[in-house]
């Protein structure tokens, strides 16, 4: 019997002292990481807790009695007109993900083709990446002026429009015209990340099709785009998660209007809690935020990977 | 290669007008492409080009139309005009201050984090930096209120107790700027995955030498890493000098504001002195503009690296 007990613990035992060993004999290495972590353990672990907390509470700064809800705050949600067009305007700068994709690809495909120049015109594009938001936002509400705008003018001497229009100030192209301005803004970035793809893929293969006569464009559809699908799953992933948090254009440019036909998620939760000093309500939207793009990443990366191991 | 270049050495004698052709329409191609290029190009600059344009030109003929791309009068008293208004000097000294303190604390810490998570055996590493690495994909609103209230409550600072009652905490200061952007999970996966390149036997080597742990980041790791160093270097003062959303939640004492968010702010409560906004503009940018312009080879390198992931 004894013996048995012996046999059955000592393994165990015997992993837990050794395991016990390995960390004192690899103290500093504990020591070196435990700034970072005692960061992550407060400012992640610690605050998705505490969010997750303050989303059921009616949680107003200033007021020291925050009562418990329940899910009264998701629920809340649900019935919140503002909130459902927030997340429909969300939805709608989507649009600007692929169109940003395509202008990227668009021109690393250009710049790939060996031309005179290259760092040049890779700066000219990314300058608005480096630009600040903040300065963008200004820029633009200049461009889409109306009365002065730089855009009313050249659509005027084109004669595409013939009448000025205010573009911020319009329901319907308030939005559309953010979207624009974000391509802007997000091309550059795109076209440095397909470039390196572009660049990675071996010659070779361009010459092997080549041979067998394939034209350029059946080589940009069957090498080229099918091989630059993991740097095209990141860009559209960091794009989808970028454009859920569109905030900063907003609060310059159009302030969600006219008609909260500019209101984002990331704009309306920071008016929630910040404004009008809601902060679960607030909270309970960021969860709701967290999970749509949860569920957006999950389905992206298993599409992919599906394709990718075929 | 070699194959390539005989296939070119057999065709090319033999049907010399069908690579003629070839050629005129690689001519064409390249023509094609430049033309695309530079009209793409220019249409991209303009909106930023007019801006700087803007900014050397009285109010007056900022609003003329047809819009003046060179300046009629050149001025540079929007500039002037500027650095007087409202402290905006010292916004600028603030951005920068603040930008080059977050990135050497990062710098260190995060280095150091990803030396360790590289290149030492330690029992829990793996499940450690899964953990820090599935973070990432949460959006920064959720950390927003609760990071808020973490600095409202954070002991002993702003005039808090030891219990984190009775002041305004690390908000409202440099503190509650620079604390939570102290580390960065994707920065030590970046330079993570750099650091792994480095051969063991060199640590080996300096570890049978007598070399503290410490020694071998400082002395072995830290100098083989200049370009990773170099490219999350660039990365981390162009985030902090740009950034709006954090500072507009912590700061409201008009003497700590950013640039960025003095300026947003500027435009926001006076939407009519474009001449001063345009300035301001400039000058906000010019910073990482600089930056990017002479680091472009850390920069690409480094967004390549990032993407190819």
């Amino acid at each position: 019997m004894a013996v048995t007990e012996v046999t059955r613990s000592s393994p165990f035992s015997a992993r837990l002292r050794e395991t016990l060993r390995q960390i004192r004999k690899n103290w500093s290495a504990y020591l070196f990481i435990a700034p970072g972590l005692i960061h992550f353990a407060i400012f992640t672990v610690f605050a998705v807790g505490f969010a997750f907390y303050i989303s059921f509470h009616e949680w107003n700064i200033i007021k020291p009695d925050k009562p418990y809800v329940g899910l009264q705050n998701y629920l809340d949600l649900i019935d919140d007109p503002r909130f459902h067009r927030a997340v429909k305007n969300t939805m709608t700068f989507m649009i600007g993900v692929p169109l940003n994709l395509i202008a990227g690809l668009f021109v690393a495909l250009l710049l790939n083709t060996k031309v005179r120049g290259q760092a040049i015109y890779r700066t000219l594009f990314y300058i608005p990446v480096v630009t600040p938001l903040v300065v963008s936002s200004i820029i633009w509400k200049w461009v889409y002026q109306g009365d002065y705008g730089l855009l009313n003018y050249y659509l005027l001497q084109l004669g595409i429009i013939d009448h000025k229009i205010t573009w911020l100030a319009d329901p319907n192209l308030a939005l559309p015209a953010l979207i624009i301005m974000g391509i802007w803004g997000g091309t550059g970035a795109t076209m440095v990340i397909y470039l390196a793809g572009l660049q990675s893929i071996p010659e070779e293969m361009y010459d092997a099709a080549k041979v067998d006569g394939a034209s350029a464009l059946q080589r940009l559809f069957y090498i080229t785009i099918p091989l630059l699908r993991p740097t095209t799953f990141f860009l559209f992933i960091t794009a989808v998660i970028g454009t859920f948090q569109i905030f900063t254009e907003i609060y310059i440019m159009t302030n969600g209007g006219p008609l909260n036909r500019t209101t984002t998620i990331g704009y309306y939760l920071y008016t929630k809690a910040f404004r009008q000093l809601e902060m679960g309500y607030a909270t309970a939207m960021a969860f709701v935020l967290f999970a749509m793009i949860f569920v957006f990443t999950v389905i992206q990366w298993k599409y992919t990977r599906g394709d990718v191991e075929y | 290669m070699a194959i390539t270049q005989t296939e070119k050495s057999v065709s090319q004698p033999i049907s010399t007008p069908a690579v003629r052709r070839i050629k005129w329409q690689e001519v064409i191609g390249k023509l094609i492409v430049y033309i695309l290029l530079t009209a793409g190009s220019i249409i991209f600059i303009a909106p930023w080009a007019w801006m700087v344009s803007a900014s050397f030109q009285p109010i007056g003929q900022i609003f003329n139309w047809p819009p003046n791309w060179i300046p009629e009068t050149f001025t540079l008293n929007n500039y002037r005009k500027f650095l007087a208004a409202e402290g905006f000097f010292r916004w600028v000294l603030n951005s920068g201050m603040l930008a080059v303190v977050v990135l050497v604390v990062q710098l260190f810490f995060n280095s150091l984090a990803a030396y360790t998570f590289a290149k030492r055996k330690f029992p829990g590493r793996d499940t450690i930096f899964l953990v820090m690495l599935g973070t990432l994909m949460i959006p920064g609103q959720l950390f927003l209120i609760p990071n808020y209230m973490i600095l409202l409550r954070s002991p002993l600072f702003g005039g808090n107790n030891l219990l984190g009652q009775g002041g305004h905490g690390m908000l409202d200061s440099f503190w509650g700027i620079i604390i939570p952007y102290a580390f960065s999970v994707w920065s030590v996966f970046f330079m993570r995955q750099y650091m792994k390149g480095i051969p063991d036997d060199l640590l080996d080597a300096a570890r049978m030498d007598g070399a503290s742990e410490f020694a071998i980041y400082w002395k072995v790791v830290m100098p083989l890493c200049g370009p990773v160093l170099a490219a999350q270097a660039i990365f981390t003062f162009t985030f902090v000098w740009n950034d709006f959303f954090w500072p507009l939640i912590v700061i409201s004492n008009p003497d700590l504001r950013t640039l960025q968010l003095g300026l947003a702010l500027f435009v926001i409560k006076n939407r009519t002195v474009w001449d001063i906004v345009f300035a301001g503009s400039v000058i906000s940018t010019i910073p990482v503009l600089l930056i990017f312009i002479f680091f472009q080879k850390y920069f690409i390198r480094g967004i390549a690296l990032t993407g190819m992931k």
